[in-house]
């Protein structure tokens, strides 16, 4: 047999058919759905009469638009009320299970997936949402699509996909103390550029991955899309079945140790094939923070936001002269000299127990500036409960946050939590599009413990250096 | 889906790199249930001013390109989230084919889906087209995608490369949803195979 790359393995695995110029119609075993990418995609369903195929795996949650303040008396907002409502009734009426506004297990598209072990190794995973690729930390196959293909999965539990290329990103050796899957996330970015893996699907592999727990593999393969890629990979391993072993939808008995054989059999062969290969060096990581408005424009904290004409590209120079002006920055400023207004800790990127943790460990025993407003909102309404049962929840109000209910909050501002124009923030989320998280609002991208360290000094702060830095309480 | 066999119209140039799908169609427009009426928030924030009057140096502003039909973009174009409103919205406004060095696989799978044209050429040529494009209304382009060519103001056919079997849906206006329906029987036989080999596979009722 001729060595396969895991992408190889698993895309094999679901190909129904194949159109004569390779176009393939592949199986699709899990799809997420949530209130803003599928009203269309009902209504086009009953338009046409069309049943969903396999309403058992399709798994509904509502996140996108939802306020992160208490939800039991109902929703403001008309127009996100009637997107919730229409999710409600369109999951009711096509028989698709749905976690609504006040079920415990609401939360995140990306965060209740692993969450209930409806996310498996080897199985393909799509959602209206581009961060699917967050779901590739267990070996799935997961993109984000469109409406018209939401529809399709749907109808027919299948996708018209041309199969991607294979890229491999090597992290070698061992991340240093204090550096997240965040930083590597980010930086592998800024190796890459937010183009580098488009047409491809990455794998990534090396030492520092598979020291990563399960919740820093889906921090990583979150931002995969950041770096154009249509998927991220981590292969299976004990981590991953340890994570997943009793997890509400996980197989159970003779069907958990069937798959854990199969799961056994998902890695890249010696030899395989990748059209490209990228190694990074895990130990010079230092933490990253974005400067600009694209998730390429990522430095190490202790640099300087840079000067447009030191990009050798005069498209790169045009967009970092117009990202320093909507940023509102100088070239040359050393970046910990940039006071913030907010701060932002959640998301599908950080919104996790493990972030809420290392949030905790930073500003225990200290006070968030006062210049500075700041809130954490947990990925799920699980994730919720534990941080209040561990104790972060106390330690984080008392240090000064807002502490919300589950949602995806100030990521995308689709809801009441946003940016005012020129507002700063410190942000754990993906993405620092203009206007991303509200109307000129200006984003920092970094990981929870450096958002952390800014809630406590009111500037962007490389964490390592808080004792000295910062004001403790 | 609407067939496109050809084009013709004037092009709007836009040599942005990285223009992500908050700036084609940012968050307040993502609220509809519907597909249609998105063209007046397309490119929002660059488009209007703060007070909602229009930025009259915004390209689609010009009264040379209100009617464009094509858009020709930087690298990257449609990168970020898998937001359909940003196909709709620039499918409403009256472009049905946007070309560029590259575009995200996302928005490239959903433009097609909505009867528009996604053509890539090389950096060079785009350098060109965005040339001629800046001449405004007297310069026409013409696109034919039976014979896979881009016509400039200047008579220059550049070539471009489609996977077949998107051309043909195009060409034709198919309907995928219903194309797939009819391989309903090897769809069934899949599903058999992997019940048999993979029962894991079904969810736990959990
Ligand atoms: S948290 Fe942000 S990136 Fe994640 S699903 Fe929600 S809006 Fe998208």
């Amino acid at each position: 047999m001729p060595s396969k790359t895991l992408y190889d393995k698993i895309w094999d695995a679901h190909v129904v058919s194949t159109e004569p110029d390779g176009t393939c119609l592949i199986y699709i075993d899990r799809h997420l759905v949530h209130e803003v990418t599928s009203a269309q995609a009902f209504e086009g369903l009953r338009l046409n009469d069309r049943p969903v195929r396999r309403p058992e795996l399709t798994l509904a949650v509502v996140d996108h638009n939802i306020p992160t303040t208490d939800r039991s008396q109902g929703i403001d907002d008309p127009e996100s009320k009637l997107q919730m409502d229409t999710l409600a009734a369109n999951t009711k009426e096509f028989g698709v299970e749905y976690y609504d506004e006040l079920d415990q297990r609401q939360g995140i598209v990306h965060i209740i997936g692993p969450e209930q072990g409806f996310t498996l190794p080897g199985t393909t995973v799509v959602c209206g949402d581009s961060h699917t690729a967050t779901h590739g930390a267990f070996g799935a196959l997961a993109h984000g699509i469109g409406t018209s293909e939401v529809e399709h999965v749907l109808a027919s539990q299948t996708l018209l996909q041309n199969k991607s290329k294979n890229m491999l990103v090597k992290v070698n050796g061992k991340l240093p103390a204090g550096i997240t899957a965040k930083d590597l996330t980010l930086a592998i970015i800024a190796h890459t550029g937010t183009a580098g893996g488009t047409g491809h699907v990455i794998e990534y592999s090396g030492e520092a991955i598979r020291d990563l727990s399960m919740e820093g593999r889906m921090t990583l393969c979150n931002m995969a899309i950041e770096g154009g890629a249509r998927a991220g990979l981590v292969a299976p391993d004990e981590k991953t079945y340890a994570y997943l072993k009793g997890r509400p939808k996980a197989p159970k008995g003779a069907d958990w140790d069937a798959a854990v054989a199969y799961w056994k059999t998902l890695h890249s062969d010696e030899g395989a094939h990748f059209d490209k290969v990228i190694e990074i060096d895990a130990t010079s990581i230092a933490p990253i923070v974005t400067w600009g408005t694209s998730p390429e424009d990522a430095i190490a904290i202790t640099d300087s936001v840079p000067e447009p004409m030191s990009f050798s590209d005069e498209h790169k120079q045009s967009s970092a002269a117009r990202a320093l002006e909507y940023m509102g920055l100088t070239a040359g400023t050393p970046m910990t000299e940039i006071p913030i207004d907010k701060v932002f800790i959640g998301s599908c990127t950080n919104g996790r127990i493990e972030d809420l943790r290392e949030v905790a460990r930073v500003v225990e025993g200290r006070k968030i500036a006062p210049n500075v407003d700041a809130m954490v909102v947990p990925g799920s309404g699980l994730v919720k409960s534990q941080a209040e049962e561990e104790g972060i929840a106390a330690i984080l109000k008392e240090a000064g946050f807002d502490w919300r209910e589950p949602g995806c909050s100030m990521c995308l501002g689709m809801n009441p939590d946003r940016l005012e124009p020129g507002e700063r923030c410190a942000s754990t989320s993906n993405r620092n599009f203009e206007g991303r998280q509200g109307h000129g609002g200006r984003t920092h991208l970094m990981s929870p413990a450096m958002a952390a360290a800014a809630a406590v000094t009111g500037r962007l702060t490389d964490v390592r250096t808080l004792d000295t830095a910062g004001a403790p309480a | 889906m609407k067939a496109l066999k050809e084009l013709s119209g004037v092009a709007a140039p836009m040599p942005m790199i990285n223009v992500d799908t908050d700036m084609i169609i940012p968050k307040q427009y993502l609220k509809t249930i519907g597909r249609s009426g998105l063209g007046k928030g397309l490119f929002h924030s660059m488009r209007y001013n703060d007070d909602g009057t229009d930025n009259p140096d915004f390209v689609l502003n010009k009264e040379a390109y209100k009617d464009a039909k094509i858009l020709i973009a930087g690298d990257n174009f449609g990168c970020g989230s898998s937001r359909e409103h940003a196909a709709w919205a620039i499918e409403d406004f009256g472009i049905r084919c946007v070309i560029a060095p590259s575009f995200s696989d996302i928005f490239y799978n959903n433009a097609f889906k909505n009867g528009m044209l996604l053509i890539r050429l090389p950096q060079e040529q785009i350098d060109e087209l965005t040339e001629q494009a800046e001449f405004g209304s007297n310069a026409v382009f013409s696109v034919d995608l039976e014979s896979q060519t881009v016509t400039a103001p200047d008579g220059k056919e550049h070539t471009f490369e489609i996977d077949d079997f998107r051309k043909h849906c195009l060409l034709n206006g198919l309907d995928e949803i219903a194309l797939t329906l009819e391989k309903a029987q090897s769809i069934d036989q899949y599903e058999t195979n992997t019940n048999n080999a993979h029962s894991w596979l079904n969810p736990a009722a959990g």
